[in-house]
């Protein structure tokens, strides 16, 4: 029996989204993805370039011997993001099946929400101009909904309406804490490519708002290898914060 | 060279209702919480508030100053949402342009390059062409024929952002890790006014930090009002970081918490 954590599985498949980026900016929001672009850019990621979560970008994630690589305040990362040198893994409120993805307000009436949130932020330039990725701690079916409140990064349909402009977009992966998904189908809608080890098909179309795409033969969700655990619990993340955002059964 | 050193309640003075004030900073970074703490303290109302988002919209929301938030979002970095921004959001107390971060710049540097409008694609295909009705679309009129949003300019009234340092005469010094979008804020607006953390004299401001922190001069200045802490619990960095307790205490209603500096 395998003592590797719900959590250690999602920091590897986040950090996945990230193989073969090349030299980008790797913008990662939310406690697993910022452990996942720091684990790879040390392994097999290293080109990406890395925020202190201002304006400077360090060389060693770890911070141990970290040198200021580069100064992008957000006047010159609005530029590279536009120019397409990012991918992003944002968090979602909501996301469909197309990859909408709702940041802003919860409600059908926009003028006055049910629940204000932080507001569209960069979401609808990041999505038209550059790969995005998501990352969903807690997959339930009031995250992946048949469709949100307000369209904040913008799915493959919406991509559809909008012609030229849109021929940058591109969804790349969304990371649940039960699960891998992609948009491989004919109509992009979201498939789902990997089950984490010990996650039955059943729980994740249950846990999901819309009909779901590849169920019926999932691959497993790789475990990270041996070095890839031994940054993440030694180097990475000594006191366990990822535990906060999946929590082990049977732990605090 | 003229002196343009003025009090936070001159300012004030020269505020009117309905007035669209942009406010410099980002989240809750650099604020210019000495001006905004006295605008919210005033009786003006009816205000248009431009905002890379912070407590600055909050307070403003909260004492009823606000007419209408034109924003991206509105955070207060270690704590995600504003509460006094979403109690107004939620109740419906206040009109809103929400906007891609991104287009948002380009409606400033519209206004600063006195453009109609600039092309991006940000925000295409999303909600804000639907929440915002008056969006436009604009052909690329060469070969390609790309449809872009054509982001309006978003001319201001007043700017207020707060800087490190600053001379007498308006020639202004960041000396932190990012502008954010200041100096646009300043271009765009009719009256600019700059509070600082110091006032020195012009020799101190090349012997403080690089040229290239000297962003914001004289030509895109009106008033200057030294502050010291005048960016209440944001972060002004160097000369100091966020008061998290107080923060938390502005989140939990003591909306006028002093910072301890």
């Amino acid at each position: 029996m395998s003592d590797v954590t719900r959590a250690e599985i999602c920091v590897a498949a986040c950090a996945e989204v990230w193989r073969d980026a090349g030299e980008v900016i790797a913008s990662p929001m939310g406690l697993v993805p910022a452990l996942s672009a720091r684990l790879a850019k040390l392994t097999f990621a290293p080109g990406l370039l890395l925020s202190d979560g201002d304006a400077n970008y360090l060389t060693d994630p770890t911070g141990a011997d970290s040198q200021i690589e580069a100064h992008i305040p957000y006047r010159q990362l609005f530029d590279q993001l536009w120019h397409g040198s990012r991918h992003v893994m944002m968090g979602a409120s909501q996301l469909d099946m197309f990859g909408n993805q709702n940041i802003s307000a919860i409600g059908s009436d926009f003028a006055r929400p049910k629940a204000q949130l932080i507001g569209v932020r960069g979401a609808p330039g990041n999505t038209i101009n550059h790969p995005t990725s998501y990352w969903i701690a807690n997959h339930s079916p009031k995250v992946f909904v048949e469709k949100v409140d307000v369209v904040s990064g913008i799915g493959f349909d919406r991509a559809r309406t909008v012609g030229a402009a849109a021929r940058f977009h591109r969804l790349h992966r969304v990371v649940s804490n039960l699960a891998v998904f992609d948009f491989a189908t004919p109509d992009n809608r979201m498939r789902l490519r990997s089950v984490h080890p010990g996650v039955t098909v059943d729980e994740v179309v249950a846990a999901t708002g819309f009909i779901l795409a590849g169920t019926e033969a999932p691959e497993v969700t790789p475990e990270p290898d041996g070095e890839a655990l031994r940054l993440i619990r030694e180097v990475l993340d000594p006191r366990e914060t990822r535990e906060r955002e999946v929590p082990s059964a049977g732990r605090g | 060279m003229r002196d343009k050193r003025m009090s936070v309640d001159d300012v004030v003075g020269e505020l009117r209702d309905g007035m669209t004030v942009g406010i410099g900073g980002w989240g809750s970074r650099r604020k210019p919480m000495a001006l905004v703490t006295a605008i919210a303290k005033s009786s003006l109302k009816d205000l248009t508030v431009v905002s890379y988002g912070g407590p600055d919209v909050g307070m403003l929301c909260a004492t009823g100053k606000v007419r209408k938030a034109v924003y991206g979002f509105v955070s207060l970095d270690s704590i995600a949402l504003d509460p006094h921004f979403r109690k107004a959001r939620q109740g419906g107390e206040i009109e809103v342009a929400e906007f891609d971060e991104g287009a948002l710049q380009w409606g400033l540097y519209a206004a600063a390059l006195r453009l109609p409008f600039l092309p991006t694609r940000a925000g295409l295909g999303s909600d804000v062409m639907t929440f915002n009705p008056g969006l436009k679309t604009v052909t690329s009129p060469y070969e390609d024929a790309e449809e872009l949003l054509a982001m309006p300019a978003i001319h201001l009234d007043v700017a207020l952002v707060h800087m490190n340092r600053a001379d007498p005469y308006g020639n202004t010094q960041y000396l932190g890790p990012d502008i954010y979008f200041d100096d646009l804020y300043c271009l765009a607006a009719e009256k600019r006014y700059v509070s600082c953390e110091r006032v020195v004299a012009t020799s101190e401001l090349a012997a403080g930090g690089p040229p290239q922190s000297l962003k914001i001069n004289r030509m895109m200045v009106d008033g200057v009002i030294e502050a010291p802490g005048g960016a209440g619990f944001t972060s002004c960095v160097p000369d100091y970081g966020r008061d998290e307790a107080a923060q938390k205490a502005y989140a939990g209603g003591d909306l006028f918490v002093e910072a301890s500096r």
